[in-house]
C-alpha cells in the first residue's frame, strides 16, 4: 500500500526519550535466543521473592516505617504514663504489665496496613503480570505478609529498647522475650488475612481503613491489656476470656516473664490457625476473581 | 502434541464476559496460528482488552471456549500460563522498583537463581537500551522507556505467545516505530503476537491477519489484503486555495475517483476515499490523476496528502456508521473521519 503522508501533526516526541538508543534486531535476537527455562520455582521461593518486592518498597520510601517506629514509642510512652499511677500505683510497676501487652497491641494495630497496601496495590498494572506468573498462587500475599513481619520486628524492637530505657526488666532474659515475640509474628502473620481480604474486597483506601478500625479497636481493647478482666461485668469477662488477642498477651506476658504458659500458646497458635484456614482461603478466592 | 487445534495458538468458540448489563464480550471466534502476528483492531471499550484479559487467565470466561496451545484457559490455566506473558495497555510493572530490580525480581519469580536473574536482567536493559536507566525506579521513566522495560519483562522467559495490549498507544513517532521493530524480533525469533490496536497503520504494518472487533463482536476477519478490499486503499485530502473552487473540485474528485466525497468543515478542504480501482490501478495512480485533473481545470491545489483509512473509515465501511459514539466522552480525541492529516491521534490513551 502506498501511503505519503506529506503532512504531521503528531506531537513531537518526549524530551526524556532523546538518550534512547535504537534497539537492534541482533541485539534482541541474541536476548530471544534463550530459550532455556528454569524449572518451576517452590513456592517457598516464590514467596520469597516477594518478600524481597516488599523490602525494596521499603527501601525506596523509607518513610513507611513512620507507622512501625513512632506510633509504636507513642503507644508505650502515652499507656505507661496515663494510667501507670493510676492502675498499678507507679509507672514503673505498671510497665512490668503493661509493656507485653502494649506491645502485642501495637503490632497487632499496625497490621491494618496490610490492607491499605493490598487495596492500593493490587489495582496497578503489575498486578496482571504476577497473576499470569505460572507460580503458586498465595505466593504474591504470603510475600506481603512476609514483608510485613518485618515491620511487625522492628515495631516489636523499637518498642522493646523504650521498654528497657523506661524501666521494664523481663525475668525471661533473651530467651524468653524472643519467644514472645515470636508468637506474636506468628499471630499477627495470621491475623493480616483479615486485612488481605478486605484489601480485596472493598473498593476503596478509605473503607479499608474505616473497617479496620472497627475491627481492631473493640478487639484489642476489650482484652487484658490494659486491666485484669476481673473487674469487668460478667458478659464481657465472657467476651474478653475467649478473645485471641488476651490469649495471646497472656502469653507473651508469661513468656517474657519467664513462664511457660502452654494452654495459652496452644490458644494463640489454634487461633493463628483458624484465621489462616477461613481467610487465607477467601483471600485467595477473591485473588483469584480480581 | 496430539491435542487438538495445537497448530493453533490461541483458538476461541463463543467466547462471552458479561459485566453487570454489559455485554464486553459477546461471542468472539478466533483462531489464530502460530508464529505470526495477529492484529486485533478496534475502537476503545470495543472488548479488546477484556478478550485478552480471559485469553491470559486474568478473568474467567461467562461463556464458550478459549484454548492456548491446545490448553483450556479454565481448566488449565497454568499450563497456559507457563507459556504466554502480557504486556498490559499500561506498564505492567512496579513503577516503585527500578528497571533492573524489576526484572531480577520476575527472573526470580520464573525460578531463576538470584545471580542468574542478574546476568538476565542486565542483558536485557543493555538489549533494549536501558543500561543507564538500569538504577531508578520505573515511575521516573519516558513513556518510551516504560514501553520497553514492560516489553522487556515479557520476553524474559523467551514466551511462545505474547500478548501486546495497545502497546504504543500515547507513544511519540518515533518510540512507537521502535516498539514495532521489537515486535517484528521477537516474532521473527518463532514466538506468536496477539496485538491489540486502535490503529489501522499498527495493525497494517505488524499483523499478517485481522480481526476487527465491535461492541465484544468480530465483525470482519481476514489477511490485511481482504480487509484492504473491503474497506478502500485510503483516503485524498486537498486543501484548495480558494473556497468559490469547493464544488467544481468536488465534482472532478467524485468522477476521477469514482468514490464518495466527504466535505470537511474548513471551506477549502475535501476528503475522498482511493478505493481499488476497476483498471487495477493502486490508490497512488488515482490520486496522481485527479490532482491532474484539478490543475487542468485551473483549481489550485494548496495541499494534499494521501492517507490510509482512519479506524473510523474503517467502520463506516464495515458497518456504516462511524467508531465514535456520541455517548462515549473520550471520543474526541480519535476517530475524525476525513478531517486530513494522518490516520491516528496521539495520546488517546484509555
Amino acid at each position: 500500500m502506498s501511503t505519503a503522508p506529506t503532512t504531521d501533526t503528531r506531537p513531537a516526541r518526549a524530551a526524556g526519550d532523546d538518550e534512547l538508543a535504537p534497539v537492534t534486531v541482533e541485539s534482541l535476537a541474541a536476548v530471544l535466543i534463550a530459550k532455556e527455562r528454569p524449572p518451576r520455582p517452590s513456592a517457598w521461593s516464590t514467596s520469597l521473592a516477594f518478600g524481597w518486592r516488599a523490602v525494596l518498597k521499603i527501601k525506596h520510601v523509607p518513610e513507611q516505617l513512620f507507622d512501625v517506629t513512632a506510633f509504636p514509642i507513642m503507644m508505650v510512652l502515652m499507656y505507661t504514663y496515663l494510667f501507670g499511677g493510676a492502675l498499678a500505683g507507679s509507672t514503673t510497676d505498671y510497665l512490668q504489665f503493661l509493656l507485653p501487652g502494649i506491645l502485642v497491641m501495637s503490632v497487632v494495630m499496625i497490621t491494618m496496613y496490610t490492607g491499605v497496601a493490598v487495596n492500593t496495590d493490587i489495582e496497578k498494572g503489575v498486578f496482571d503480570r504476577f497473576r499470569t506468573l505460572p507460580i503458586w498462587r498465595p505466593s504474591a500475599m504470603v510475600g506481603y505478609l512476609l514483608g510485613d513481619v518485618l515491620r511487625y520486628a522492628m515495631a516489636s524492637a523499637v518498642m522493646l529498647t523504650v521498654g528497657l530505657i523506661l524501666g521494664f526488666r523481663p525475668h525471661g532474659g533473651v530467651v524468653g522475650v524472643l519467644a514472645g515475640i515470636a508468637l506474636l509474628m506468628v499471630f499477627s502473620f495470621s491475623f493480616s488475612w483479615i486485612w488481605t481480604m478486605f484489601g480485596l474486597l472493598l473498593r476503596s483506601e478509605k473503607s479499608v481503613m474505616g473497617v479496620s478500625m472497627m475491627v481492631l479497636f473493640p478487639l484489642t481493647f476489650l482484652s487484658n491489656i490494659f486491666v485484669d478482666p476481673k473487674t469487668m461485668p460478667g458478659w464481657l469477662q465472657a467476651f474478653v476470656n475467649n478473645s485471641p488477642v488476651t490469649h495471646l498477651s497472656s502469653a507473651v506476658r508469661d513468656l517474657m516473664d519467664g513462664g511457660w504458659p502452654g494452654v495459652e500458646i496452644a490458644w494463640s497458635l489454634g487461633w493463628s490457625g483458624l484465621l489462616v484456614l477461613v481467610f487465607g482461603t477467601i483471600t485467595m478466592r477473591l485473588y483469584n476473581r480480581k | 502434541m496430539s491435542k487438538p487445534g495445537a497448530d493453533l495458538a490461541i483458538e476461541t468458540s463463543g467466547l462471552v464476559k458479561v459485566f453487570g448489563e454489559t455485554r464486553a464480550v459477546d461471542g468472539i471466534d478466533l483462531a489464530v496460528p502460530t508464529g505470526t502476528v495477529y492484529g486485533v483492531l478496534g475502537p476503545n471499550g470495543a472488548g479488546k482488552t477484556t478478550a485478552v484479559k480471559m485469553l491470559a487467565t486474568l478473568l474467567r470466561p461467562d461463556g464458550g471456549e478459549a484454548r492456548v496451545f491446545g490448553h483450556d484457559v479454565l481448566r488449565e490455566a497454568d499450563a497456559v500460563r507457563s507459556r504466554v506473558s502480557l504486556t498490559g495497555q499500561y506498564a505492567s510493572v512496579d513503577e516503585d522498583l527500578t528497571g533492573m530490580e524489576n526484572l531480577v525480581l520476575l527472573g526470580r519469580l520464573l525460578g531463576h537463581r538470584k545471580p542468574a536473574a542478574r546476568d538476565r536482567a542486565a542483558q536485557l536493559l543493555a538489549a533494549f537500551g536501558l543500561s543507564e536507566a538500569a538504577g531508578k525506579q520505573v515511575k521516573h521513566y519516558s513513556g518510551g522507556m516504560r514501553r520497553r522495560i514492560d516489553i522487556a519483562a515479557s520476553i524474559l522467559n523467551t514466551p511462545d505467545l505474547l500478548f501486546l495490549d495497545e502497546p504504543t498507544t500515547g507513544l511519540d513517532p518515533r518510540s512507537r516505530n521502535q516498539v514495532w521493530d521489537i515486535v517484528r524480533a521477537v516474532v521473527s525469533q518463532g514466538a506468536t503476537v496477539l496485538l491489540t490496536t486502535q490503529y489501522l497503520d499498527e495493525a497494517d504494518q505488524l499483523a499478517s491477519r485481522i480481526a476487527v472487533i465491535d461492541r465484544g463482536q468480530v465483525i470482519a476477519e481476514g489477511t490485511k489484503g481482504e480487509l484492504k478490499a473491503s474497506v478502500g486503499a485510503g483516503s485524498v485530502h486537498v486543501r484548495l486555495r480558494h473556497a468559490h473552487q469547493r464544488p467544481e473540485a468536488e465534482r472532478l474528485l467524485a468522477q476521477h475517483l469514482s468514490a464518495q466525497v466527504q466535505l470537511d468543515h474548513d471551506p477549502v478542504a475535501l476528503t475522498a476515499r482511493v478505493g481499488l480501482a476497476g483498471n487495477g490501478d493502486g490508490a497512488t495512480e488515482q490520486a496522481a490523476r485527479a490532482l491532474h485533473e484539478l490543475s487542468s481545470a485551473g483549481i489550485t491545489v494548496d495541499n494534499f496528502s494521501l492517507g490510509q483509512p482512519s479506524l473510523d473509515e474503517v467502520f463506516l465501511a464495515l458497518t456504516d456508521r462511524p467508531a465514535t459514539r456520541p455517548d462515549d466522552p473520550n471520543d474526541d480525541a480519535r476517530g475524525q473521519a476525513g478531517s486530513g492529516g494522518p490516520t491516528r491521534k496521539e495520546g488517546a490513551a484509555a
